[in-house]
């Protein structure tokens, strides 16, 4: 039933984004100011919302795993972590390649660009602490305990950065697409495909949670074995 | 208050034995000197431009030499299961925690204090012109390194890798407090007054305090007791 | 009787895996519980979650009415585990006098004087554990834990590598403690030490609870009879 539940919605976000991948590359014309590459928006805005969504969601599901204990909250909390990570590096990727085209630089120290990064190496921290653990519950609950630590401090950094970048006296780049409204169109194809990444990452999430827990019942069947 | 005098008692007696060893102290004070003379190739060590990034250079040798302590923290309760030992007593996991931050932040404090010193002499840097601002920014900033420090010695103590992930996990998170700091060390440096920007981030300070000292204390079980 | 220990239904897992399987065991006020079991059984896991060190995911544990992380709790245990629970950078004096300060006891550089000269460690206060022989570490651990003078002490192999002189001192120290009606709960392989000071008996096999019941002079006789009636290991 899950398992079909899963396919379905894999099923369902590639035919949406083969969908948008035609009408971004097709049908939408050019914008104004940037040219070809003003379409890298449609995948740099929907990773870095889904990352983020995925970070404060990691952060309930940390702090209901310390209040219950049940460990599907662990195995959600490190999935969608480890999906977040992802598509924040695709975020900072894409980010990187639209700063190529449009400055000539590969890296801007923009405020948003620089948190992202930031966000990527505390929850790489976070994935690293899982991998050094290997009893599952104390794995559970000192990941569990970092990841609120973590989730919190984004908060700070995420205000640290811009005021830093921001109001620091000194040149400051931003990406934007080159100011004035976003024309409809785009806006309708930016929630289309954000839609195609949502489903993609919650694809992605159920099919590592599944595998979080055939890896727990693993180990207690190894402890199994050696206790006999 | 009883938790603060136990609090006090465990940073008393992390203290009492780092004066006899002077493992950490030793280690973080040598190698921030190191550091330090290593920048000084990186950089033009007279020019004006240094003393603009001087407070960059010195919270990135604190920070490094903090790791040195924080790893040895928890590390020193290891040998003849002492952990055990004081979990199991009267001490509460939050007092515990407490009571490492007070030590890493006395043992830091004396290395920065050292670190300044060094670092007025190598790079012709008059830090003193405003002490007691510099002192308290000090005291401020390294207690949050202190507290986070504390928090994931503990966490990685049990850990195969002890030394590697803790200076992975917790410089990210010291980001915020590390800028705060630097720009803060900036302005006393350049003896410019501290305006409406240098106060911003030290609310930043204040707030990172307050935040991960009362997170701490709401973890400390979770993380101690595993 | 008021139950200085209650559990009641414990689970304890390691990820899915029952280390301790639906445990119920109430010891007396005042009872002497050797715990029994081969390695693996499960003994270490219940003291330590007994002594607050090791937390539990169902059912629930009471140490002197409360919970083993309270601060009551904690405050009047005594854990003595694999390690001897001293620094080895401190002298004996300055060890006992950190852990009698922590203990809430008054006087804490006085009580630590008195309790070295009982276990004999005297003309060693101002030495480092450093330089320590493994008999005096052993008699300091001892120190270390009856210091306080625990209600519920517990011992994890106590006995085990232990000198003649701390085998006896630990025998004296143990027997003071019931005699001021303290609860002691010791795990151990020396069936026949613990079985002479021991009221009651629980025998731990496979996370499980396979007997629980007062000390009877047929296993002082035979100390392996638990092991052959109660578990399938036959003869221990």
């Amino acid at each position: 039933m899950r398992d079909k539940f899963v396919v379905a919605l894999a099923v369902a976000a590639g035919v949406l984004l083969a969908f948008n991948l035609y009408r971004i590359f097709l049908v939408l014309p050019d914008e104004a100011l940037q040219g070809a590459i003003y379409r890298i928006i449609f995948f740099h805005v929907p990773a870095a919302i889904t990352g983020m969504i995925g970070y404060f969601a990691a952060l309930l599901l940390s702090l209901a795993y310390l209040s219950f204990g049940n460990f599907r909250y662990d195995s959600l909390a490190a999935s969608v972590v480890e999906v977040s990570v992802v598509f924040s590096v695709v975020n900072i990727v894409t980010g990187s390649i639209w700063a190529r085209v449009i400055w000539g630089i590969w890296w801007t120290w923009d405020y948003r660009l620089t948190s992202a990064l930031v966000c990527v190496l505390i929850f790489s921290g976070y994935l690293m602490l899982r991998r050094a653990i290997d009893e599952p519950t104390q794995r559970a609950r000192l990941s569990a305990a970092l990841c609120v630590f973590g989730c919190i401090d984004v908060v700070i950094v995420w205000k640290s950065i811009e005021w830093f970048r921001t109001q620091h006296p000194g040149p400051v780049l931003s990406i934007r697409t080159g100011g004035g409204r976003i024309d409809p169109a785009m806006e309708q194809m930016l929630y289309l495909n954000f839609a195609a990444i949502l489903m993609i990452a919650i694809a992605l999430v159920l099919i590592r949670t599944r595998q979080e827990a055939t890896a727990r019942e693993i180990d207690s069947l190894r402890r199994i074995a050696n206790a006999a | 208050m009883k938790s603060l005098a136990q609090a006090l008692s465990v940073a008393r007696k992390d203290l009492a034995i780092e004066l006899r060893t002077k493992e950490s102290i030793n280690a973080a004070g040598a190698f921030a000197v190191v550091i330090l003379l290593l920048f000084s190739f990186a950089f033009d060590p007279g020019a004006d431009a240094t003393r603009e990034i001087g407070g960059g250079l010195l919270w990135l040798v604190f920070a490094f030499a903090g790791a040195l302590i924080f790893n040895r923290g928890f590390a020193r309760e290891l040998p003849n299961d002492c952990l055990d030992t004081l979990l199991s007593s009267a001490v509460s996991g939050a007092s515990l925690l407490l009571g490492k931050s007070f030590a890493n932040l006395l043992m830091l404090l004396a290395v920065e204090f050292l670190s300044l010193f060094v670092f007025g002499i190598f790079y012709d840097v008059r830090w003193w012109l405003r002490p007691l601002e510099l002192a308290a920014l000090c005291v401020l900033a390294t207690w949050g390194i202190s507290v986070i420090g504390a928090v994931f010695g503990a966490l990685t103590v049990n850990l195969r890798l002890r030394e590697l992930m803790l200076p992975v996990i917790i410089y990210p998170l010291l980001i915020p407090l590390l800028i705060a700091a630097i720009e803060i060390t900036n302005a006393l440096f350049s003896n410019r007054p501290l305006g409406s920007y240098e106060l911003l981030w030290g609310r930043v300070l204040l707030v990172f305090d307050i935040v991960f000292t009362a997170l701490a204390m709401a973890l400390a079980e979770t993380i101690l007791v595993n | 009787m008021p139950q200085a220990i209650e559990l009641d239904r414990l689970w304890k897992f390691y990820g899915d895996y029952p280390a301790l399987r639906d445990l119920s065991l109430n010891i007396a006020q005042g009872a002497c519980c050797a715990l029994l079991g081969r390695n693996g059984a499960g003994k270490t896991t219940l003291l330590r979650i007994l002594a607050g060190l090791s937390p539990f995911q169902r059912g629930t544990v009471r140490v002197c009415g409360e919970s083993p992380r309270s601060e009551k709790a904690r405050r009047l245990n005594g854990f003595l585990g694999h390690g001897i629970g001293v620094y080895e950078d401190l002298s004996g004096l300055e060890n006992l006098t950190f852990f009698a300060r922590v203990a809430g006891i008054e006087r804490p550089a006085s009580a630590s004087a008195h309790w070295l000269e009982r276990v004999g460690l005297a003309r060693a206060a101002s030495m480092p554990v450093r330089q320590f022989s493994r008999g005096m570490r052993q008699r300091l651990a001892l120190a270390r834990a009856f210091l306080h003078a625990p209600s519920v002490l517990l011992l994890d192999e106590p006995f085990t590598a232990l000198d003649d002189r701390a085998i006896a001192m630990l025998t004296e120290l143990l027997t003071e403690a019931r005699r001021r009606g303290a609860t002691l709960v010791l795990s151990t392989h020396q069936l026949r030490e613990a079985l002479a000071i021991a009221s009651h008996v629980a025998l731990i096999e496979n996370g499980r609870l396979c007997y629980a019941g007062e000390r009877t002079g047929d296993m002082l006789e035979d100390p392996a009879l638990l092991y052959r009636l109660y578990t399938k290991l036959g003869a221990a």
